[in-house]
């Protein structure tokens, strides 16, 4: 019967043995081509079932096909051993430490004043407030006389103002406040008005723990028709609770500033102990924030707007303050000195 | 100030609460820096006589004392040398516990038993003598309790910080007053115990010169006065009020400015040359040595001079009277002056004599000037008892024209609810009114006429009339509303948006945000290569160290750099956005609207120019650039480039700077500090630097927003190596290869620099790799070298170059 056909266990055999042999599997590959492939002896032996007489051929294709089974499953499972081992030491070879480095180059950092500056801002924007812009080096009239403080005012000996040497005497000067920005909006533009102008300040003054001569201020301004002391307080209160958080409170006293009337102090809950008491407020659970107040009609004269039509309130207080006390920070000189061991910790 | 509180309820009766009085002093604006208790821990110590007086054996420090405390004799052993038999003292038995917890306790010292102490003024904190003990008058009562023999029961003293437009609160009277409306009790003012006799013309000669700043002056003889020291309850107040008792008459008069706010001047009536006065402007240059004993140069602005009769000064008025006629001990005839000052004149008067005293604080603020009669009654009654003073003629005079007046003015209830929000009636802003001594009157509703009285000048207009309402409402009470801001689109501007970006591309590339001085030294600029030709320098400034203002920011981030390398940093990057300026070489324009009424040279401010500077240590050149590459893009500029600068730029390295464009026009410049500049700062290594105009920045082109479809089809890269002489910028081959390469280019890159064999000297080997795509198809070979070909023709051409074979 099938004696013409190859000897297909003998060659099952051989393959078996030279699969178990194989040592990569590429060798694997070439001995699965060699065997499965077109001129193999699997191929050979199906091309000479033709040949065999009809009643034949079921039993020789069955034989052929278990033989050629054999052989794939014997390959599949080398294949299987060879590839693990070979990934296995490929792997091995690969091993790294991921804690063997030296540290990447760092992000850099906004200044603190900034990121203060910044969250401030964002608070203010949300409420419908735009952010306003004026020069650090002003003139007398919109650092002082616009602002209801005609020279030799009392309330000027406190701003520890220095002038400079250009034009006429004590005409132009470092701005002592943010303040001179409001009226550098009223002139710009036309009621309404919700605008805040944060920025720089500078005070003839000798630097302490608390204190620096260049500073950062924001101040708030809204005028517009029907604006009242009460929007004043709920204002201050909205920003305090957004920005400080919904337990901490504001509260309003009265003083005394020229360029506002009613005027007041705002005080908050003290962001360290939330109003328990502790150093930062001197145990009184409150820490002064800023000043603030219904706008003098003397400003917005200056400004050419009718007190009759229009009325507004201001507040400012200080930025640097504000980081001061959310970081407790012991010594605001550090600020001046841009000391990287500072920076990097915000 | 400092209030005691037994003192104000002279005027009302006010609680012991004390936290009460805090709070509400709080709400009224007089606000409250600290309490102080006093007087207490000493109740149980009483007056005692001491009966013997004797050596301890072996110690010569401490001596054995038997005292007589109203109980008998009784032993102590006592420290103290300045008495003898016979003084009286005070006495703390065994078991009294003295301020401080100080528990007295029988001891025994050198074999003596101690059976209490005697004390010292300061261990009862009732002064500040620690040498001694405290020696009593001989006539008090062993066994009487200290407290009740010197009158200094426990009191509590609160610190008040006023307000500038205070001054009515600058004195007990005004608090009380305040205080006593804002809690409902009674109010009143005690009447002085004497009534002053009418002026006439047998009182001190008064002659006014200057009638603007001074209109008022009174000046009152008292004679038969015996000067001597205080009784002990008015020299207690005046120590708990924070003033040292000196002699009666100098203590009566500070008494009367604390308790009703009006500063008074006694002069020694004998010592005054024509026993009256002239006041009158000073002369130019004119000295007077005032009371502190310090001689003072007048007259160089508009001072006020209290003369005598002569015409020699006595006195700077409303600010310190003269040395030459102060009352002294055997002061027996006394001439006071009480008079009313312009508040600018003594304000400009004291700053510029750097001078301030109780009378000028309370001058240059505005003093009651309703309430000079009653002041000198009082001094007057209080003189005539305590230095057995008689009072003789007085002088009133008063300008017609320049005395002050009190202000009558509308206050309309529409208004009042208007700027508060609150919703107030007539009578309710009338109670809150003349509760603290203002006069309403209406003849109609809703407006009424608001007298303010003497003592409140500041509230000279509405708005101040309703400040005085909310403070008696209570800032607190009103509703706290927001307004609409309606139809108002708050949010950040382009540039301020942009500015934020800016800050974080920075950071993002690891460079921390400096905030350097705006003022500087002299000299700080030179240091660093900067001309100080162009500064502007301050005006008095504080410091020499802070006195020109920043034309560039290098100085400032050069020592921020420096500062951080001397902490050890290893590596420094620092940016910072921020103004400088230089004095204009053309008179300053007015540039704008907003500008008009500027006071500068030809109505101007100097340019104030934003800048963003970057130092970067220890890199080169090429760390500065690739900051600028990825910002530009960031950005999205037009046509950013970095092309060589024209001519040395001050401060940096001749040839490592570069300066940066935008659309061919310059902006700013990037490269390296001058390496002479970074030896003087004893750094080692390289220090990038890059400085921008931030406006001229953030007001260039940009590319348009318009998308750039991307292809479906592959891309095709050529590679172009060239040798090109050194003198031929890479940046400028760049962009030859990019104009000529057509607009099928897709991007063009620097990839190679190669220099060594088989490159002549004086030349490199420039290789870029050019990117062509089409939207629609694959480009074909035929195409691409088209391009290649003209590329390399065109960079050959121009730049003196031979491609690389």
């Amino acid at each position: 019967m099938a004696d013409n056909l190859p000897d297909l266990d003998a060659a099952a055999n051989d393959t078996l043995a030279s699969i178990d042999a194989a040592a990569s599997v590429d060798d694997l590959r070439e001995i699965e081509s060699a065997v499965l492939g077109k001129g193999g002896p699997f191929a050979a032996a199906k091309k000479l079932l033709g040949s065999l007489p009809a009643e034949e051929r079921a039993s020789a294709g069955a034989r052929i096909n278990e033989a050629r089974a054999a052989v794939e499953a014997a390959i599949s499972e080398r294949r299987a051993a060879l590839s693990t081992g070979e990934r296995a030491k490929l792997l091995e070879s690969e091993r790294v430490d991921l804690t063997e480095r030296r540290p990447p180059a760092e992000r850099g950092h906004l200044h603190l004043v900034t990121q203060t500056q910044q969250q401030l801002e964002d608070v203010f924007v949300a409420m419908g407030f735009t952010v306003e812009e004026g020069p650090l080096v002003e003139t007398d009239w919109h650092n002082f006389q616009a602002l209801n403080i005609p020279p030799a005012h009392p309330a000027r000996a406190s701003q520890d103002t220095l002038y400079l040497d250009f034009g006429a005497p004590e005409s132009t000067l470092m701005r002592t406040h943010t303040s001179p920005v409001q009226i550098r909006t009223m002139l710009a533009k036309t009621p309404p008005i919700y605008a805040i102008c944060p920025g720089r300040v500078y005070r003839k003054d000798t630097p302490d723990a608390r204190h620096t001569p260049a500073f950062s201020q924001i101040e708030g301004l809204v005028v517009d028709k029907g604006i009242t002391f009460g929007d004043l307080a709920g204002t201050i209160e909205a920003f305090t609770k957004a920005y400080f958080g919904a337990d901490i409170n504001a509260r309003l006293r009265p003083a005394y500033f020229p360029f506002t009337e009613p005027s007041a102090e705002f005080e908050v809950t003290c962001a360290i102990c939330r109003g328990e008491g502790c150093r930062t407020c001197s145990n009184t659970g409150w820490i002064e924030l800023g000043g603030c107040g219904v706008v003098n009609p003397n400003v917005l004269r200056a400004v050419d707007l009718d007190p009759e039509e229009w009325s507004g309130f201001a507040f400012g207080f200080g930025i640097d303050r504000c980081a001061q006390m959310f970081h407790t920070i012991s010594d605001m000189r550090v600020m001046a000195d841009n000391d990287l061991r500072f920076i990097r910790q915000f | 100030m400092l209030v005691p509180l037994s003192w104000l309820r002279d005027f009302a009766p006010f609680g012991d609460d004390v936290d009460l009085l805090v709070d509400t002093c709080n709400a009224l604006g007089l606000v409250v820096e600290g309490v102080e208790r006093v007087g207490e821990g000493i109740k149980d110590v009483v007056v005692a006589k001491v009966l013997e007086v004797d050596r301890i054996e072996g110690a010569d420090k401490i001596r054995r004392i038997v005292v007589d405390h109203g109980e008998g004799p009784v032993q102590v052993v006592c420290g103290a040398w300045n008495f003898d038999q016979g003084a009286t003292v005070a006495f703390a038995p065994v078991g009294a516990v003295l301020p401080g917890d100080f528990a007295i306790g029988k001891r025994k010292m050198k074999g003596v038993e101690s059976n209490g102490m005697i004390c010292s003024a300061r261990e009862l904190e009732l002064g500040e003598d620690a040498a001694g003990i405290m020696l009593l008058d001989d006539a008090l009562i062993p066994g009487t309790p200290v407290p009740d023999a010197l009158g200094v029961a426990p009191d509590v003293v609160l610190d008040l910080a006023i307000e500038g437009n205070r001054p009515d609160a600058l004195c007990v009277l005004g608090v009380a007053r305040d205080l006593a409306a804002k809690l409902s009790l009674p109010f009143t003012e005690p009447k002085p115990a004497m009534a002053l006799p009418e002026a006439s013309a047998e009182g001190p000669s008064v002659v006014v010169d200057a009638p603007n700043m001074c209109p008022i002056f009174t000046a009152t003889r008292l004679d038969n006065v015996g000067i001597g020291a205080s009784p002990q309850w008015l020299a207690r107040r005046l120590t708990l009020a924070g003033m040292r008792p000196i002699n009666n008459i100098v203590d009566i008069s500070n008494y009367v400015m604390l308790e009703l706010g009006q500063p008074t001047h006694p002069y020694d009536g004998e010592r005054l040359p024509g026993g009256g006065f002239v006041v009158r402007q000073a002369d130019p240059g004119e000295q007077i040595t005032t009371l502190d004993g310090e001689t003072r140069v007048v007259g160089n602005g508009e001072d006020c001079l209290i003369a005598d009769a002569n015409g020699d000064a006595v006195g700077i008025g409303g600010v310190m009277g003269g040395g030459s006629s102060e009352i002294h001990d055997g002061t027996t005839s006394v001439i006071l002056e009480a008079a009313w000052f312009e508040p600018m004149v003594i304000a400009r008067t004291s700053k510029r004599l750097g001078l301030r005293s109780e009378a000028s604080a309370r001058f240059e603020k505005g003093v009651d000037f309703g309430g000079i009669e009653r002041a000198v009654a009082r001094f007057c009654a209080l003189a005539v008892e305590i230095a057995g003073a008689t009072i003789g003629a007085r002088t009133v005079w008063r300008s017609r024209e320049s005395a002050p007046v009190a202000v009558t003015q509308p206050l309309r209830t529409e208004r009042v609810n208007a700027l508060l929000g609150t919703e107030l009636d007539d009578a309710a802003i009338d109670g809150y009114l003349e509760a603290i001594g203002f006069a309403v009157a209406r003849s109609e509703p809703g407006v009424a006429l608001v007298s303010s009285p003497t003592w409140r000048p500041d509230v000279s207009f509405e708005e101040a009339l309703i400040e005085e309402v909310a403070r008696h409402y209570g800032y607190e009470a009103i509703p706290r509303t927001l307004p609409s801001a309606s139809g108002n689109g708050g949010g950040l501007t382009r540039k301020q948006r942009e500015r934020r970006l800016i800050r974080d591309i920075l950071c993002g590339l690891s460079v921390n945000e400096a905030m350097t001085s705006p003022l500087l030294g002299p000299g700080d600029h030179a240091r660093v290569g900067l001309s100080e030709d162009t500064l502007i320098s301050a005006d008095k400034p504080l410091v020499l160290e802070e006195s020109v203002l920043r034309s560039s920011l290098l100085p400032g981030l050069l020592r921020s750099l420096s500062h951080n390398v001397r902490h050890r940093a290893t590596e420094v990057r620092l940016f910072e956005l921020g103004p400088t300026w230089e004095r204009p070489t053309e008179p300053v324009a007015e540039s704008n609207a907003i500008d008009r009424h500027v006071t500068g040279p030809s109505g101007g401010l100097p340019h104030e120019a934003d800048r963003l500077a970057m130092v970067l240590w220890p890199f080169d050149a090429y760390a500065a650039t690739d900051v600028w590459v990825v910002l530009a893009n960031a950005l999205r500029l037009e046509k950013p480039a970095i092309s060589a600068a024209a001519a040395p730029v001050p401060a940096l390295h001749p040839t490592r700077t570069a300066s940066v464009t935008v659309d061919g026009n310059v902006i700013g410049l990037a490269g390296e500090i001058d390496p002479a500049v970074v030896e003087r700062l004893g750094i080692d290594g390289r220090i990038a630097w890059l400085d921008i105009d931030l406006t001229a920045l953030q007001a260039a082109p940009r590319r348009s927003p318009v998308a750039n479809d991307v292809s479906r089809f592959p891309s095709s890269d050529i590679d172009l190596a060239f040798v090109v002489p050194d003198d031929e910028a890479a940046g400028d081959v760049l962009a030859t290869l990019t104009s000529t390469a057509g607009d099928l280019l897709v991007g063009a890159e620097l990839f190679d620099v190669y220099r060594g064999a088989g490159v002549p000297e004086s030349a490199r080997s420039l290789a870029y790799r050019l990117r062509f795509c089409a939207l629609d198809r694959t480009l074909t070979d035929a195409e691409v070298g088209e391009r290649r070909a003209a590329c390399i023709g065109a960079v050959e051409k121009a730049h003196r170059a031979t491609l690389r074979g």
